[in-house]
């Protein structure tokens, strides 16, 4: 457990070393800010039938921003490595090929927890200046800030297997960019298609993030989404693993 | 310590090691030699189980590489080649981290780093980025990091590639004093290095063991076995007919350079000429000016096993 413990800190700290993490951040807390002011100065300006909360979490440009994080925070893991050579002592050591990957992947999880912190803020100065809530209960921030733990999990893994599979970092970000993006959109489809029958679009329902957040950002806990982002996240990383132990027999 | 057996790896199309069989006994310092592209690191890399290989087996302290590869990397501080370093870290910090991987226990991590970066000399360097770090540095926190474990085994790749000659006697002594604790195996193509530190050498080439000796069996196997240089004034004389005449010279070449002549005489292993080129040059009456013996290198043994036609 400590060898974990030691990699993991080795992963997170590595993201903080580099000018990315500070260029990501720096992107996301743009974007987000602009959503945030929008979304009031929108309200302000006419009566609406949802809080500032659901707005900011179901805004274009909030997903706009959202698809675009993880190529940035995933691409390096792996393809970093195989590039520099340092997964030889990396792997030479006496590491456990799962250590590494959950490692690399807890890593991009945290670092994508602390691109998130910041926005707590924004309700917080909110409710200081207006003297109202931002959303209509407490489980509204659970359940938004819970959704996007799950999709981040299940994005970060799309982005560890990318990244595992190349040691170019611009290829692991481009394939999970369209990877993410995909899956993204399927969820759109059923707003697109509207000659398919209603099954279809229910299906194609099942997979819509926006849909989802639509649910979870009212506060509305669905277990579906969770064992669908939990079970692909799992599905994921253990592609992962088997991608990065066969790079022995690649070489 | 290092037991390998009929060890093939193939990559797509061609075959980088084949059926390599050798061991490495507890205590020894083995030099592994051959030219570029042998297979040398390849079998290190199969050693320190990066890879596995396609067949064959090979075992560090008992364990196999590749079925019991935690157990045998627990017992192994590998060196690779080029040593690649994270270089947003700084010497000390990554040799904590390292230290906590190979799982040095945490009391013991500020102990065993002080004493690496002491053993290699990055005191003076312990605070800076890796990428900022000469060559030479690099290589030495390379051989800290191989250290820090206190391990039964070292693989080194190449430890003195591109060091200064300073830092090269430097590594040298280092390695030799390890050599009093641990058991070492080495890759190298300073074959003066191996001449002086090294108890057994494996000559692979093209794949395959060609020698694996002592350094002086090796020596005392090879065709040329060393020669005698005679630098003398011989008047009318030809010079080369009579030494020739001399039994156990095989061949001589002549140099000429105004009045004196340059002899170079291959002689037959174990056979001292000196005295008798001595007698022939008095009874001739020759003006000696040079009479000495050449001895056989490493390097011969190298350059005859590996590339037979420059001999």
């Amino acid at each position: 457990m400590r060898k974990f413990y030691t990699l993991l800190s080795r992963e997170v700290r590595g993201y903080f070393y580099s000018p990315i993490a500070y260029i990501v951040l720096i992107f996301f807390l743009i974007i987000s800010g602009i959503d945030f002011y929008f979304q009031v100065s929108f309200m302000n300006q006419r009566q609406v039938q949802y809080t500032v909360q659901e707005a900011f979490f179901n805004s274009v440009f909030f997903w706009f921003a959202f698809v675009l994080i993880f190529p940035l925070i995933t691409m390096r893991l792996f393809a970093e490595e195989f590039k520099l050579g340092t997964i030889e002592p990396l792997t030479t050591a006496p590491v456990r090929d799962w250590q590494v990957v959950l490692s690399k992947f807890f890593g991009a999880l945290i670092f994508y927890i602390v691109l998130w912190i910041p926005t707590i803020v924004y309700f917080w100065i909110f409710f200081r200046i207006t003297n109202q809530p931002a959303a209509h209960s407490g489980g509204a921030y659970w359940g938004s800030y819970l959704l996007l733990l799950l999709l981040g999990m299940f994005y970060l893994s799309i982005g560890c297997l990318t990244s595992v599979l190349t040691k170019n970092q611009i290829i692991a970000a481009v394939v999970s960019f369209c990877a993410i993006t995909l899956l993204f959109f399927l969820g759109l489809v059923q707003f697109i298609l509207l000659d398919v029958s209603s099954t279809t679009r229910d299906l194609l329902g099942y997979f819509s993030a926006i849909e989802h957040m639509g649910t979870f950002s009212r506060g509305v806990i669905d277990t579906r989404p969770i064992v669908l982002y939990v079970s692909m996240t799992v599905v994921m990383l253990t592609l992962t693993y088997q991608a990065f132990q066969s790079r022995k027999w690649r070489l | 310590m290092i037991k390998v057996e009929r060890l093939t790896k193939r990559y797509a199309g061609q075959t980088a090691i084949r059926d390599l069989s050798f061991e490495v006994n507890q205590g020894e310092i083995m030099g592994f030699l051959g030219p570029n592209g042998a297979g040398k690191s390849t079998t290190m890399r199969i050693l320190a189980g990066f890879m596995p290989p396609t067949s064959g087996r090979a075992t560090i302290a008992g364990f196999d590489v590749f079925a019991q590869s935690l157990q045998a990397r627990m017992h192994l501080g590998y060196m690779p080649e080029n040593v690649p370093l994270y270089g947003d870290m700084r010497v000390t910090e990554y040799l904590n981290y390292r230290a906590a991987l190979k799982g040095v226990h945490h009391r013991r991590v500020a102990e065993r780093v002080g004493d690496v970066k002491e053993l290699c000399g990055l005191k003076d360097v312990e605070k800076k980025l890796i990428g900022t770090l000469s060559k030479g540095y690099r290589q030495r926190v390379g051989l800290a990091d191989a250290l820090l474990s206190e391990p039964d085994l070292l693989i080194l790749d190449e430890p003195t590639i591109g060091l200064d000659p300073n830092q090269i006697r430097q590594v040298r002594e280092l390695i030799k004093n390890l050599g009093k604790q641990h058991t070492i195996l080495l890759s190298t193509h300073i074959l003066p290095e191996v001449e002086m530190t090294c108890s057994r050498v494996v000559i692979i080439h093209k794949g395959q063991i060609e020698a694996c000796d002592t350094p002086d069996n090796l020596l005392g196997k090879i065709r040329q076995a060393g020669g005698v240089v005679l630098e003398a004034k011989v008047g009318s004389d030809n010079g080369a007919e009579e030494l020739k005449k001399i039994p156990g010279v095989r061949e001589v070449v002549t140099e000429s350079e105004n009045a004196w002549k340059r002899f170079s005489l291959r002689v037959e292993s174990g056979v001292d000429v000196r005295e008798e080129v001595f007698r022939l040059a008095t009874d001739r009456r020759w003006a000696v000016r040079e009479l000495s013996q050449r001895r056989a290198t490493l390097e011969d043994v190298f350059v005859e096993l590996t590339h037979p036609d420059l001999v």
